[in-house]
C-alpha cells in the first residue's frame, strides 16, 4: 500500500538532507533517502568513567553508522556499554575521545536542537499530570500553542492505541499503558530519531510481544530511525533491520549482524529458519564476546 | 453497595464498635491522661490545701482536702475541669475587646505568627531555590543555616526586640522576625529534599527536550516537591507560633498569648497559665490542620494517588 504513494528516489534527490517541520515531509524524505544519510555517525568513541575502584572503559573504540530509517538494536549483557553509547548519542554522557556526529550535529546541538526522542527503561511520567498533560509536556517547553498541543496529544495518543485515557493519572494505567504514553510523549514534537533504551524491559512477555508489534508498524509508518537497546535476542532480530552485538569490559562492539528480514513482520515470523539463523548469529556473537571474558 | 454490604452486616455491640475504630484507642488515651492528670492533681496540690486548713483551725477530713485540691484558687497543678472552665470562660463570654480574653491575646499572637510564618516561609523557599541551584551555596551557606538554628532562641530573641526598638520599630514586626526565624529551617531543609526529588528519568528528560533551568524548576522541581513543602509547612507553622510566643516574653508585652503567660507566672494565676497553654495548642493545632487542609486540594488536584 505504501508503493502506491511513496515517491522514487530518483526524482526526490534534492530532499535529501533537508529537515522538514511536517511529519509527511519527513516521510517523504526518509523513504526518498536511497543511498541515505548517516544519522548518527560515531568514530572511535570512548568513554572511561572515573569510579572509586579506578578508571572503568564503558565505551572503547566505537565505530557506528546508522542510516536514516534504520533500526539498529544494540544487544549485549550488561555493561557492555549499550546504554551508556545510547546517552552518549543523547548527549547524556560526553565521550572522552572519538567523534560523534547526529543527524549532521554535534550531539550536543542535536540535543539543543531536539532532534531526538528518548524512551527510558521505565515510563518515568510525571505522577502529577494526566497523561495527556505528560503527552503535552515537551510541547509545552517547546512553545507550542495550547490548541496544537491538544491536537498533537490527541494524535499520538491514538498512534499508540491510548485514546479515551487522556484524563487518567499515570497510576492509574498498567505499566505496558504507561510505557506506550512515553512513547507517544517521545514522539510528539516529530523527531527523525528515537533512541530507545530497553523500553520493554520490565513488561512481561505477553505485553513485550505485543508492543513490539505496534513498534515495528510505527516504525514502518513513520519512516523515523530508531536505536533500541536491549538484551533480549528474540526482541532484536523481530525488530531490527541491522543487530550490533556489544560485549564488555571493556564495552565494545563484537558483531554487527545484518537482519534483512521483510520490513513488514507479524509476530510469526520467529519461527521461520531465517529469523532462528539471524538469531543463532547474534547468540554466537554474544557468546564470542564473552568467551574472551574467561 | 457499600451500603448493602453494611445492611447484611450484623449488629455489633458499643463496645465491639468503639474497639474496632479509631475512636476506640483515642478515647483511652484521653480517658488515660485525664485520670491520670487528676490524680497528679490531687497529689500535688494535696500539701497546700492542707497546710491551709491547718492555718485556719478548721477541722477537716481527707475527703474536704482532696475536695480543695480539685478547687483550689491559686493550685501547682489546675484541675482539668478548671482549665476547662477558665478556658471557655475567656474563649467565649468574655468580650473578645477584653484584655483578659483570650480571643484578644490570641488574635495578637496569631497575626505576628502569621507575618512571621509568611517571611519564613518565603526565605525558607528562597534558600532552597538558590542552594540547590549555585551548588557552592549548599557548602557555605548550609553550615550557617544549621548553626543559626542551634543558637537559643530564648537568648536572641531579647536582642533583636531591643535592636529593632532602638531604630523604632516595635510591635508586630519584632515578634515576626523572632517568628520567622524558628520557622525559614524546617522549610529550607524539606525545600532542597523536596526540589532535589525527582529521579534521573525524570530529569534527563529534561534535558533531552533542552528545557531551561527556569523550565525544569517549574514544571519538574517545583511540583515533585509539593509534598515536602506541605510536610515543612507543618513543622514550620507551629514553630512560628513558638516563636512569636517568645518574642512577647521578653519585653514585658502587653498582649498576645506570651504576655498571658508571663502575667499569670508573676501573678502565681496557674489556671490562667494553663488556659494560655491550651489555647496555643488549640491554636497550633488550628494552623496545621489548615495546611493540612490545604495540602489535600493541592494533591488532590495533583492527581494524587489513594
Amino acid at each position: 500500500m505504501r508503493a502506491t504513494w511513496r515517491p522514487s528516489w530518483s526524482t526526490n534527490v534534492n530532499t535529501i538532507g533537508k529537515i522538514s517541520p511536517s511529519a509527511e515531509k519527513i516521510i517523504e524524505d526518509a523513504a526518498s533517502a536511497r543511498p541515505k544519510n548517516p544519522a548518527i555517525d560515531a568514530r572511535g568513541l570512548s568513554l572511561t568513567f572515573d569510579t572509586a575502584d579506578g578508571p572503568v572503559a564503558a565505551l572503547s573504540n566505537v565505530d557506528l553508522r546508522v542510516d536514516e530509517g534504520e533500526f539498529v538494536s544494540l544487544i549485549g549483557p550488561s555493561g557492555c556499554g549499550k546504554t551508556t553509547l545510547l546517552r552518549v548519542i543523547a548527549d547524556l554522557e560526553q565521550p572522552t575521545a572519538g567523534t560523534l556526529s547526529v543527524n549532521g550535529l554535534t550531539a550536543q546541538q542535536a540535543r539543543l536542537d531536539r532532534r531526538y526522542g528518548y524512551v527510558f527503561q521505565a515510563p518515568a511520567l510525571y505522577p502529577w499530570r494526566t497523561v495527556e498533560r505528560n503527552v503535552m509536556l515537551p510541547l509545552e517547553i517547546m512553545g507550542l500553542s495550547a490548541a496544537e498541543r491538544k491536537e498533537r496529544a490527541r494524535r499520538y495518543l491514538a498512534l499508540v492505541n491510548l485514546t479515551g485515557f487522556e484524563r487518567k493519572f499515570p497510576w492509574q494505567l498498567s505499566g505496558g499503558m504507561q510505557q506506550r504514553a512515553s512513547i507517544a510523549r517521545a514522539l510528539t514534537f516529530d523527531p527523525a530519531l528515537l533512541l530507545m533504551d530497553e523500553p520493554f524491559g520490565a513488561l512481561d512477555e505477553i505485553v513485550r510481544d505485543h508492543l513490539n508489534e505496534q513498534l515495528l508498524k510505527l516504525w514502518d509508518r513513520t519512516f523515523k530511525t530508531v536505536v533500541f537497546v536491549t538484551h533480549s535476542i528474540q526482541e532484536a532480530v523481530f525488530l531490527s533491520t541491522r543487530i550490533v552485538v556489544m560485549s564488555p569490559r571493556p564495552g565494545r562492539i563484537i558483531d554487527v549482524v545484518d537482519c534483512d528480514l521483510p520490513r513488514a513482520r507479524t509476530l510469526d515470523i520467529r519461527e521461520t529458519p531465517e529469523f532462528l539463523e539471524i538469531a543463532h548469529r547474534v547468540r554466537q556473537g554474544l557468546r564470542a564476546g564473552h568467551a574472551y571474558d574467561d | 453497595m457499600t451500603t448493602d454490604v453494611a445492611a447484611r452486616r450484623p449488629r455489633r455491640g458499643v463496645w465491639e464498635r468503639i474497639g474496632s475504630g479509631q475512636a476506640g484507642p483515642i478515647t483511652a488515651v484521653v480517658l488515660a491522661l485525664t485520670i491520670g492528670w487528676y490524680l497528679a492533681a490531687i497529689a500535688m496540690n494535696f500539701s497546700g490545701v492542707r497546710d491551709r486548713f491547718e492555718r485556719d483551725e478548721t477541722p477537716y477530713s481527707v475527703g474536704d482536702v482532696i475536695g480543695g485540691t480539685l478547687e483550689a484558687e491559686r493550685p501547682l497543678l489546675p484541675a482539668p475541669h478548671q482549665i476547662v472552665a477558665e478556658l471557655s470562660n475567656s474563649l467565649f463570654l468574655l468580650p473578645p475587646t477584653s484584655n483578659r480574653s483570650l480571643v484578644y491575646h490570641g488574635w495578637v499572637t496569631l497575626s505576628a505568627t502569621a507575618v512571621g510564618f509568611l517571611l519564613g516561609a518565603v526565605l525558607g523557599i528562597a534558600l532552597a531555590v538558590l542552594i540547590i541551584h549555585v551548588r557552592t551555596l549548599e557548602k557555605s551557606l548550609l553550615p550557617w543555616i544549621i548553626s543559626s538554628q542551634t543558637v537559643p532562641i530564648l537568648a536572641i530573641a531579647p536582642i533583636v526586640i531591643v535592636v529593632l526598638g532602638a531604630i523604632g520599630i516595635r510591635g508586630l514586626l519584632p515578634k515576626s522576625i523572632i517568628s520567622a526565624y524558628l520557622c525559614f529551617f524546617p522549610i529550607t531543609v524539606g525545600m532542597v529534599k523536596g526540589l532535589n526529588s525527582p529521579d534521573p528519568m525524570q530529569r534527563d528528560l529534561m534535558r533531552t527536550w533542552s528545557a531551561t533551568a527556569a523550565q525544569s524548576f517549574r514544571k519538574l522541581r517545583w511540583p515533585a516537591s509539593m509534598p515536602f513543602l506541605f510536610i515543612s509547612l507543618k513543622v514550620a507553622i507551629a514553630a512560628s507560633l513558638v516563636g512569636a510566643i517568645v518574642g512577647e516574653l521578653p519585653t514585658g508585652a502587653q498582649a498576645g498569648l506570651g504576655a498571658r503567660l508571663l502575667a499569670g507566672s508573676y501573678y502565681g494565676q496557674t489556671i490562667q497559665m494553663w488556659a494560655a497553654l491550651f489555647a496555643a495548642a488549640l491554636l497550633a493545632s488550628a494552623l496545621v490542620a489548615i495546611i493540612g487542609g490545604a495540602e489535600w486540594l493541592v494533591m488532590r488536584r495533583m492527581g494524587g494517588a489513594p
